[in-house]
């Protein structure tokens, strides 16, 4: 999508049929897309089986808030002490089962 | 009688008669029958359509469970154009914070991968910054844009120059030589930017410079997948068909010049690439209920077929989405929702 006024694109385009990102599981299901080649039906299915909600929960913004609280994969608003940035990445490659890419490179430059 | 509110392909407002709505949709879906060889939309998907347009809703949208997800092509340039100076790592958790952006694309406004190759340094270190800090998917990405290997941009005779002089050869001669020189500067890029940790790297506005382009895209994609098995490539493309600049350019054994979406696809399906977005441009001259069953038409093939994701551009000026810089949420909302529910689309 190429967004060009941000209200009358990437805002309306979001609402209209967009899973949300952070305020869902929008970008879990990107990831698996991008790491997997995965079609739509399926990477939401991998990602809700992984998980362990349903496919529909997938873009419920109270649910997925709360599921992502707890496996701590970041939230769109996060309060001090809870997992952020990298941390959060760690724990959805733990949970998901994927490869990022990054964290690749922050185990290389860390010694780890 | 029921007046249906619309839009023209250029955003402004119009009026029309449902008898007017069906002549458009019936007269856009034969125009993608014979531009594109596809098959027409049947008797539901039109019904589908005309129930759309009589809505007289300001918004729809997609039914629950069937949502998809959004890539942003050259997120972080479209905040400068908006005249906001904002630091582009806070722009990008801007996306994903404020705007609830599935994925996220770090570049420079000088979005093209040639001109990269001196400021690489920079970039990358933006890019690993903003990987620390961010939590959705994250795209560099940038356009081959052959059009700057010309003299006197670049190193290479300007086929343009060349081909109304009758010099037939020498221009395709500067094609193939700009094709060489695009491939090794999207590597050089996308190697790096992989390396420093980005999740997909993305070749936007592909074929914009015609079949040449269209050419080094699939060549740099094969040869970054033959180095990082692993690597995600995502390739937008920049028109509905591959222009014929260079004409005798071919791949795989298909000629690229004239190719619609399903023919693209299937070449950027061998070529390894991860994501596809096949484009349809708008007819500004035309109705968004024209352009929106032209558009459904010639993409439909393509989410049907696809072994991979698919991710139309929906952007201004495509998609039956209209050419104006402020797309009004009546039409790109029932574009979304028709192309999502139509087209068997993974994302946009």
């Amino acid at each position: 999508m190429g967004v060009g006024d941000p209200i009358g694109m990437a805002v309306a385009h979001a609402q209209a049929s967009g899973m949300g990102g952070m305020r869902s599981a929008g970008d879990l299901v990107a990831r698996v897309q991008l790491a997997k080649k995965l079609r739509l039906v399926e990477a939401k299915k991998y990602v809700a089986d992984k998980i362990k909600v349903s496919v529909n929960e997938l873009s419920d913004p109270v649910i997925m808030s709360e599921v992502r609280a707890d496996l701590g994969f970041g939230i769109m608003m996060p309060l001090g002490g809870t997992p952020k940035g990298l941390e959060c990445k760690f724990n959805m490659a733990r949970v998901l089962d994927l490869e990022i890419n990054c964290l690749k490179r922050f185990k290389r430059m860390a010694g780890l | 009688m029921t007046t249906i509110n619309t839009r023209m392909g250029d955003g402004s407002p119009l009026a029309m008669s449902e008898d007017e709505l069906r002549r458009d949709i019936d007269d856009g879906i034969s125009q993608a029958v014979e531009n594109a060889s596809v098959a027409p939309l049947n008797k539901e998907e039109i019904e589908y359509l005309v129930e759309l347009f009589k809505r007289p809703d300001r918004i729809v949208g997609v039914e629950p469970g069937k949502e998809i997800v959004l890539t942003y092509d050259a997120a972080t340039l479209k905040i400068k154009r908006h005249a906001l100076f904002e630091d582009r790592v806070n722009a990008l958790a801007m996306y994903e914070r404020l705007l609830g952006a599935d994925t996220l694309e770090l570049c420079h406004i000088d979005y093209s991968y040639k001109t990269l190759k001196p400021i690489v340094s920079y970039e990358q270190a933006t890019l690993e910054q903003a990987l620390s800090v961010t939590h959705s998917p994250m795209f560099y990405g940038a356009m081959p844009n052959l059009g700057l290997y010309t003299q006197p941009d670049g190193p290479f005779p300007n086929p343009m120059e060349l081909l109304p002089m009758g010099r037939i050869a020498e221009g395709r001669a500067a094609y193939d030589s700009m094709v060489d020189a695009a491939v090794e500067d999207i590597c050089f890029i996308s190697e790096i930017m992989w390396e420093s940790g980005a999740d997909g790297i993305n070749f936007d506005t592909v074929g914009a410079s015609g079949d040449p382009d269209f050419k080094a895209s699939l060549l740099a994609a094969e040869k970054l997948k033959a180095k990082y098995p692993d690597i995600a490539i995502e390739m937008g493309m920049a028109g509905e068909f591959v222009l014929g600049m260079h004409g005798e350019m071919w791949h795989e054994g298909v000629r690229l010049a004239g190719l619609y979406p399903l023919d693209q696809l299937k070449l950027a399906e061998k070529a390894g690439v991860t994501i596809f977005g096949p484009v349809v441009n708008t007819n500004a001259n035309e109705s968004v209920p024209w352009n929106l069953a032209r558009t459904i038409a010639i993409i439909k093939p393509c989410g049907e077929r696809a072994t991979i994701p698919i991710h139309a551009n929906m952007g201004m000026g495509v998609g039956a989405v209209p050419v104006t810089d402020y797309p009004p949420v009546d039409v790109v909302s029932r574009a979304s929702k028709a192309m999502v529910e139509l087209c068997r689309l993974d994302g946009l």
